[in-house]
């Protein structure tokens, strides 16, 4: 529990200590973090490796733009029918992708994701395809102008933890416990009297609910909505997030989506190919911590430990 | 008053070959009863059936006189079927008393509480029904941390757990040394009789003092079933085991 703690005090008096720069650079961490950490809860405690999730950030974002600058609803009204509305989508692609297991359901989760990215590239009318929808204003919660770094920061954090913290709640109960069976021994599960399939279609909506308030943070920090956002190489990067932190820990999206964006930010700003670099640094987290980086420092700790002790 | 399992004209075939042949069998509540059968008999295969891990080509399956076989298997388990597995299938990283606290869960509506914590009356619970099979001071190890015959019984426990009605156990002695051995038959014989037990070994000798009744099974079809003494006084149990 100190853990916990000692993070969310440090996240909250960064703004005290770092420039504009760094802040927004947090604010996106938070928001991937939420995005990985609910991809988390199907590749980590489900075992599901999927490689569609960016769908429901990016249906969540466009919803949202949509509605605001189509419709020209109010933000109140908004977040509500984007979050209803993408976990509902949720709701029927798991039904499609839990047709399978394994490397079927990842295709599956693929196909479906890479339905809504062409859609978005070709339904013009409502998505302005290439150019994306631009144009959106952050909301004002309690009047508070969220068009600086500081306060949409600490939004960003305030809804970040609450997601991360249900989050945890939900792999820690009993339906948790269900969860992690259902990825070790499936045959056994359904032995034992657990509807697998059922428990693996409400993590996929909860995973889709929480894919979707990313994608609402997304949009709000960013105030524009393109295609790539539902591209394979965002579904991959999540992906990547959770893999390099160290799935089925709470702690290792959060840390997978910091090395991820500080990645892009810091070498993006240095090196041309950095891509590369991101690259080089996963198969040096892959080769020397298989488990991740969370777990693998955790074992390079306790054996360092255990020798001096 | 209705069989506890009723198999009736049981078939299964894998690519045109039938490891199910044709089964009819009758075990009665509270029954003992021993499927005995040499390699490829269609052993394992039969108790897939009955627990819905595969679908049948044709035939049915009653427990307790409601028809079961196209019930899919956690269905089955609530209707009071459970099964131990050949190849141990438990969760190794988790303790012994978290497998038990699971089996118990399986059961309970708690299973979709999302937001709470398992109660710790379900390892309290789990740890009384460890105790029965003699694992009461390793309930807090890692199933990985435990030795064979232990992971042996532990899945016992995980069946045992639920109070089931009918239990499947599947070759439960395989892997044993001697004194395990009897140490889990005497376990077995300690099962209450409210429990019908069904259970699969290869080899004859092995468990034929715990039956009631006995089934032998080859390619898929029962071709002889009595007592022990019928069984074994019969010819043609005599040629599955010694070809002659």
């Amino acid at each position: 529990m100190k853990t916990p703690l000692a993070v969310i005090v440090l996240a909250a008096l960064l703004p005290l200590l770092a420039g504009e720069y760094y802040i927004n650079l947090a604010s996106q961490i938070v928001i991937f973090a939420v995005f990985a950490a609910s991809i988390n809860l199907l590749l980590g405690y489900g075992g599901l490796a999927t490689l569609g999730h960016a769908a429901y950030l990016g249906v969540a974002a466009y919803l949202s733009a949509f509605l605001y600058l189509k419709l020209q609803l109010a933000h109140w009204a908004i977040a509500p029918l984007a979050l209803i509305g993408t976990t509902l989508m949720a709701g029927v692609f798991g039904l499609v992708a839990l047709r399978a297991t394994g490397l079927g359901f990842l295709m599956l989760t693929l196909a479906l994701s890479q339905v809504l990215w062409g859609t978005a590239y070709r339904w013009v009318a409502v998505t302005d395809g290439d150019n994306g929808l631009r144009g959106l204003a952050r909301p004002m919660p309690f009047g508070i102008n969220m068009n600086e770094a500081m306060p949409f920061y600490y939004f960003v954090l305030v809804i970040g933890v609450f997601a991360i913290w249900m989050m945890a709640r939900f792999v820690s109960s009993p339906f948790g416990a269900t969860l992690r069976g259902t990825r070790d021994q499936p045959r056994r599960m359904s032995a034992l009297g657990y509807d697998v399939w059922l428990i693996r279609w409400i993590t996929f909506i909860y995973a889709g609910f929480w894919g979707a308030v990313s994608g609402l943070l997304f949009v709000y920090y960013h105030k524009y909505i393109h295609p790539v956002s539902l591209s394979l190489a965002n579904s991959a990067e999540g992906l990547l997030a959770v893999i390099a932190g160290g799935s089925g820990t709470l702690a290792g999206p959060i840390v997978g989506a910091a090395i991820v964006l500080l990645l892009k930010n810091w070498a993006s700003a240095y090196i041309e190919r950095w891509n590369m670099l991101l690259g080089f640094v996963f198969v040096f987290i892959v080769v020397l911590m298989p488990e991740g980086v969370v777990p693998g420092v955790k074992r390079l700790w306790q054996r360092r430990s255990a020798s001096r002790g | 008053m209705a069989a506890a399992l009723r198999i009736a004209g049981l078939k299964k075939s894998f690519g045109g070959l039938p490891a199910i042949a044709d089964v009819t069998l009758e075990v009665a509540e509270g029954e003992r009863r021993l499927i005995i059968g040499p390699n490829g008999a269609g052993k394992t295969t039969l108790f897939n059936l009955l627990t819905g891990d595969l679908s049948r080509d044709a035939g049915s399956i009653a427990l307790f006189g409601e028809e079961v076989a196209r019930l899919s298997t956690w269905r089955r388990c609530h209707r009071g079927l459970a099964r131990t597995y050949q190849i141990i299938t438990l969760f190794p990283k988790d303790t012994l008393e978290h497998n038990v606290a699971l089996s118990l869960l399986g059961l309970s509506r708690r299973r979709w509480s999302m937001f709470g914590r398992l109660p710790a009356s379900f390892y309290a619970d789990a740890r009384e029904v460890l105790a029965r099979v003699g694992l009461e001071k390793v309930a807090s190890r890692p199933i990985a941390e435990v030795a064979y015959g232990e992971k042996r019984r532990v899945e016992i426990a995980m069946a045992l757990a639920q109070k089931p009605r009918v239990l499947l156990l599947d070759e439960p002695l395989a892997g044993l040394s001697r004194e395990e051995r009897g140490q889990l038959k005497s376990l077995i014989a300690a099962i209450p009789r409210e429990t019908t037990v069904v259970m699969i070994e290869h080899d004859m000798d092995t468990a034929l003092d715990l039956a009631d009744r006995i089934t032998v099974l080859h390619y898929g079809r029962v071709i002889v079933e009595g007592t022990r003494s019928e069984v074994v006084a019969d010819p043609k149990t005599r040629e599955v085991y010694l070809g002659h």
